[in-house]
């Protein structure tokens, strides 16, 4: 680059620190605390992507978060990858990347350009309209090429290597933005004693206050800049205030609390950031919140008002005072208030070149007079018509507004240049206000939303709250503050202010022009490239509502949220209509203010610390014994024991053998175990549990199935009778914090008369399962003092027992069908229990199962599990379990919902077993049941919901729920796959031992 | 992300507390009773308006206590906190 645009010195960066990053595969330089726009401008380069939609080239707008054109790819490709930042944000370091986004193979020469010039053709609404037909096309052909077409930037492809982090944050005052508000705010809450934390999204605070050097602008006599300077110095040493650079809010939600991203490292070089936390999220409770957050400049909407070199004239300014950077050489300044005097000021000063466009007849400012005495050209009451130059503006056509401003008259004047700063006046951000609950209004006399009402305690200083002139902003923000702090006196009661007033406003949403509206490119929404055109064009289709406009012609929708296209969308949308701004509202603002990368918003919570794990404790045994896991809930359980070379089928298959064989061990520790104490725990299971409880004598075990007040199956398990007022209920393995708090629930809220006491001891017990025919056996050895027969010791009883002089809890029960004994342990002798039994079962082969083969064994016996073969919707008697509701029973929970007529239809869908007519084929979980495949459409009677091989019956089994299944038995139904259909008949779901003579062998 | 005031805890987050739905919906003391009519009317008819609701939440990852809270929908003002059992405050 042979010209250098850094006219100016400047206090604001470090000069000493010459940085070199690459743009677009080309080098550059920059000194530190620049941005990578004002760096991009001080070597000339303004073309930085193409627009969304008709790829038109564009530049950099603006200086700030509001950029809605110069956003670009940082970093090469991979993980450092990040599209979509704002080149106006994104500070330079040594070796930083970036990269044009939207345009290939270059944003100099881009193919997408075409678009433009097809542009009357893809009116908004077109992709709406045209892709509609013939319908086959769109998977094959417009999907995929509309695709191929869309989007910003690209995504990373590997995983985000970077550290983020989330932390909480308590304070008295929050202020939010470190303009010149901000820091009266900050200063005087941290003199009242108030715990006080004062963020602000740039790298120096003082907004644009800190290079404001006009003479005009005097607090105490001092030039408004060095005062503020002082100021800023004075607050840094202030013991209660916490300042936070770099920090942008991204979300305010009910009761102040707020989300605010902190960027540590986006700054720095990838050298220096190596291993340390990138971005910060802090979740903010704020006893009370000073938005601060300023205005934004509103752009003036004209034809072709898009070009690159085409800017926001406070922006001018900032990038000539504030970085050096001058953006061009002859500048245009075209507006319709006394704010961009102040930039032509500027310019003129530094000895750029500059002239004045205004659409308004006259003003009487200070500033005015000042330009003029400077000898700079004012084109009174004009307005620009068109702009030309493609990749840069290269000049501009004005012509004279007539009296009412609806029309141009008199022959065109061509301006020669190379930047035009534009500006329509201001508008207040009052995003945030209204993220969190606040009510907006509407001034008519310049045309702004004003926060109004606030629901949160809270208040807004500064522009954002609508003051422009200096004098109000600083007078106000102190007042303010000190009703809302209950402050009685401040260090600026006696400030003393001076500062030029606005003068005759003028505003015009949509300037006229000499070719009617169809011939011209007026950009309301630039990162969407939605014009004045597209808004007229939806009222004239009938669409009325801001949000309806919004959608349809995308207005306001890119990554921007359209914070410079909003009010000129509604300003059009009023005068097309007739309808007062006030009345039509604004759309939605949503956090996150800017946009937020997922790796902030997840923090810490990836890869494992994604969610808790649980580990039985005779996890490392498994993991020992090559186990494999499968995920239920956060429990890791072991699934299957693969020997060697073994797959998955083949080792269920050899341990469901073995443990109907001879003996087989589970871990049973994840089932939810609850404790249960009290004088009325009997009456209570009677109330919880479908069966009768009240008979069940002490030391005895017994089945329960729990419906929810629907009538629908909840949870079941086995509860025993410990003592008189102590049971010990079991759960399932997903549902046992659930169905602790249901069972709280009702205590609490329902039956606060019962005395019960519920505890939750799934953690303090593990639970070994031996089962098989040589159970017995194998307990005998480990437990020699306990008599096993079957007096002693039937099925369904309970003992308490010592190993080692541990306690232990036996339960005689079964999942299996056979013979079987869980024994409870305290959880950190799990490991060793579990063990002193694989020794005692060495002799008889006792085979470790995972629950692959315990879902199996227990299919084969037509066991439901809570969850698989019910979804909510099956109640005891669709599952043919009629035989453990209680009929005697008064009320339990769920009964009176068993008696509803949709309850008692009888073409339910019912539990039934299903065979294969070929015994070897499995069905697939989840398959769809179907009578007659030809009738259309198919009717759906049901699913299969567990399906296996079983080696004990050699056959294929299958559980399902059908359609009046009940009565369907013997016949034959249909399971039709992608390519086959599978012929089944329904049977009985008990599939073996159906006498239970297994459970006594 | 409101603060709510267990009546046993105090001032907590709202993280750490879990909804229950409308407030105040006894269970039938004899549902058999009940028509198909009014059972449904217990168990399917919940309040659901833009405004004052009575409601009930958990202090799910605290004391694990119920209670009930009067709140503003519109706007997530808390006017009352309760206990179980007592009579609304206000209203």
């Amino acid at each position: 680059m042979s010209e250098n645009f850094r006219s100016s010195e400047t206090k604001f960066l470090d000069k000493t620190n010459r940085i070199s990053f690459i743009y677009n595969g080309k080098k550059y330089y920059g000194y530190k605390g620049d941005t990578l726009a004002s760096a991009l401008l001080s070597n000339g380069v303004h073309l930085i992507g193409r627009s969304f939609k008709y790829h038109r080239p564009r530049g950099i707008m603006t200086c700030g978060s509001e950029e809605p054109n110069a956003i670009v790819q940082i970093g090469g490709n991979g993980s450092f990858t990040e599209p979509n930042v704002r080149a106006t944000e994104q500070e330079i370091y040594e070796g930083l990347e970036a990269s044009s986004q939207n345009c290939w193979p270059s944003v100099e020469f881009d193919v997408g350009g075409i678009n433009n010039f097809i542009s009357p053709v893809i009116p908004a609404g077109f992709y709406y309209k045209t892709f509609m037909w013939p319908r086959k096309l769109w998977y094959s052909l417009y999907e995929p090429a509309i695709r191929m077409s869309a989007g910003l930037g690209k995504s990373p492809t590997q995983p985000d290597p970077e550290l983020y982090d989330h932390n909480h944050l308590h304070c008295d005052v929050l202020v939010v933005g470190g303009g010149i508000s901000g820091i009266i705010a900050a200063s005087i809450s941290a003199d009242n004693g108030n715990n006080t934390v004062l963020i602000d999204d740039k790298n120096s605070l003082g907004g644009s206050t800190i290079f404001q050097d006009d003479e005009n602008f005097k607090i105490d006599d001092e030039i408004s800049s060095v005062w503020l300077n002082n100021q800023i110095k004075n607050i840094k040493n202030k013991k209660n205030l916490i300042i936070k650079q770099r920090t942008s809010l991204a979300a305010y939600h009910s009761y102040n609390y707020l989300l605010a991203r902190e960027n540590l490292a986006d700054h720095k070089s990838l050298n220096e950031r190596a291993n340390k936390l990138r971005q910060r999220l802090w979740k903010i409770r704020a006893k009370k919140v000073i938005l601060a957050t300023g205005a934004i400049e509103r752009p003036l909407i004209f034809n072709n008002n898009d070009r690159p070199g085409v800017m926001l004239a406070s922006s001018v300014k900032k990038y000539i005072d504030y970085f050096g950077v001058k953006c061009g050489n002859k500048n245009v300044i075209f507006t319709n208030n006394d704010s961009a005097y102040e930039t032509a000021i500027s310019l003129n000063k530094k000895g750029i070149n500059v002239t004045i466009v205004d659409i308004r007849g006259k003003s009487s400012s200070v500033l005015v007079k000042n330009a003029k005495d400077a000898g700079i050209k004012i084109y009174w009451n004009h307005t620009v018509v068109d702009t030309k130059g493609y990749r840069r503006i290269k000049s501009i056509q004005i012509m004279e507004m007539s009296e009412d401003g609806t029309n141009v008259i008199g022959s065109k004047i061509n301006l020669v240049c190379d930047n035009l700063s534009i500006s329509g006046g201001w508008t207040p951000m009052v995003h945030l206000f209204t993220q969190s609950g606040g009510k907006l209004k509407f001034r008519d006399s310049d045309q702004v939303f004003l926060p109004n009402t606030a629901t949160s305690d809270q208040i807004n200083v500064g522009s954002c709250n609508g003051d422009f002139e200096l004098d109000d902003i600083i007078k106000n923000t102190i007042s303010d503050c000190k009703s809302f702090l209950s402050s009685s006196s401040t260090d600026f009661d006696l400030i003393k202010v001076s500062c030029p007033k606005q003068k005759e406003n003028k505003n015009v949403w949509l300037l006229p022009n000499d070719k009617p509206l169809g011939k011209t490119k007026p950009f309301l929404d630039f990162q969407n490239d939605s014009t004045a055109k597209d808004i007229k064009l939806a009222m004239r289709e009938g669409f009325r509502s801001i949000e309806h406009v919004k959608r349809y012609t995308t207005t306001g929708m890119g990554t921007d949220q359209g914070k410079l296209a909003n009010m000129h969308a509604l300003g059009i949308i009023s005068e097309t209509a007739g309808v007062k701004m006030g009345s039509l509202g604004t759309t939605t603002f949503r956090p996150p203010y800017t946009p937020l990368s997922f790796g902030t918003i997840v923090g810490r919570n990836v890869g494992t610390f994604f969610d808790i794990i649980r580990k039985t404790p005779m996890h490392t045994w498994h993991e020992n014994h090559k186990a494999e896991f499968e995920n239920v809930g956060q429990w890791k359980r072991a699934w299957y024991y693969p020997k060697t070379n073994e797959s998955m089928n083949q080792a269920v298959q050899r341990e469901s053998k073995a443990a109907r064989e001879s003996a087989g061990i589970l871990d049973a520790s994840t089932l939810g175990k609850i404790d249960i104490k009290g004088t009325d725990a009997s009456e209570f299971l009677n109330r919880v549990y479908t069966n009768a409880w009240s008979k069940l004598g002490i030391g005895k075990c017994r089945y329960g199935l729990m419906l929810n007040e629907d009538g629908m199956v909840y949870d079941d398990g086995v509860t025993t009778r410990l003592s008189e007022n102590h049971y010990l209920m079991t759960t399932t393995t997903g549902g046992a914090a659930n169905v602790l708090s249901k069972l709280e629930d009702y205590l609490q809220t329902e039956w606060p008369e019962l005395d019960v006491w519920l505890t939750s001891v799934t953690d303090h017990y593990a639970t070994a399962s031996v089962c098989g025919p040589n159970s017995k056996n194998i307990l005998k050895k480990i437990f020699p003092n306990i008599e096993f027969n079957d007096e002693n010791f039937p099925h369904m009883s309970f003992k308490n027992a010592e190993l080692d002089g541990i306690y232990c809890r036996i339960m005689r029960i079964s999942f299996t069908g056979e013979h079987s004994y869980e024994i409870n342990i305290e959880s950190k002798y799990g490991k060793s229990l579990w063990e002193k039994c694989m020794d005692a079962g060495k002799e008889f082969n006792i085979t470790p199962y995972g629950t692959e083969t315990m879902h199996l064994l227990r299919a084969e016996k037509g066991f439901i599990i809570v969850g698989q073969d019910t979804d909510g919707t099956m109640t005891p008697i669709d599952l043919q379990m009629d035989w453990i509701v209680s009929k005697k029973k008064y009320d339990f929970i769920g009964k009176r919902s068993l008696y509803r007529s949709d309850t008692m239809r009888e073409d339910r869908k019912q539990l039934v077993g299903l065979l294969t007519d070929n015994p070897s084929e499995v069905l697939e979980e989840g398959a769809q049941i179907v009578q007659d495949e030809k009738k259309q459409p198919i009717e759906m009677l049901g699913h299969v919901t567990s399906s296996y091989f079983s080696p004990n019956l050699n056959k294929s089994i299958a559980l399902a729920v059908v359609k009046n299944g009940k009565k369907l038995k013997g016949q034959k139904l249909l399971v039709p796959m992608k390519d086959k259909t599978i012929k089944v008949t329904v049977s009985d779901f008990i599939f073996f031992d159906n006498k239970n003579e297994r459970l006594n062998a | 992300m409101f603060i709510i005031t267990c009546p046993f805890c105090g001032e907590r987050d709202q993280s750490e507390f879990a909804a229950g739905g409308e407030a105040h919906i006894v269970r039938p003391k004899q549902p058999t009773e009940l028509s198909d009519d009014e059972w449904a009317d217990f168990l399917f008819m919940r309040k659901n308006i833009k405004g004052v609701q009575f409601e009930r939440w958990n202090h799910a990852h605290g004391c694990r206590k119920w209670f009930n809270v009067i709140r503003d929908t519109s706007n997530d003002k808390i006017h009352a906190v309760y206990k179980m059992g007592e009579k609304p405050p206000i209203k």
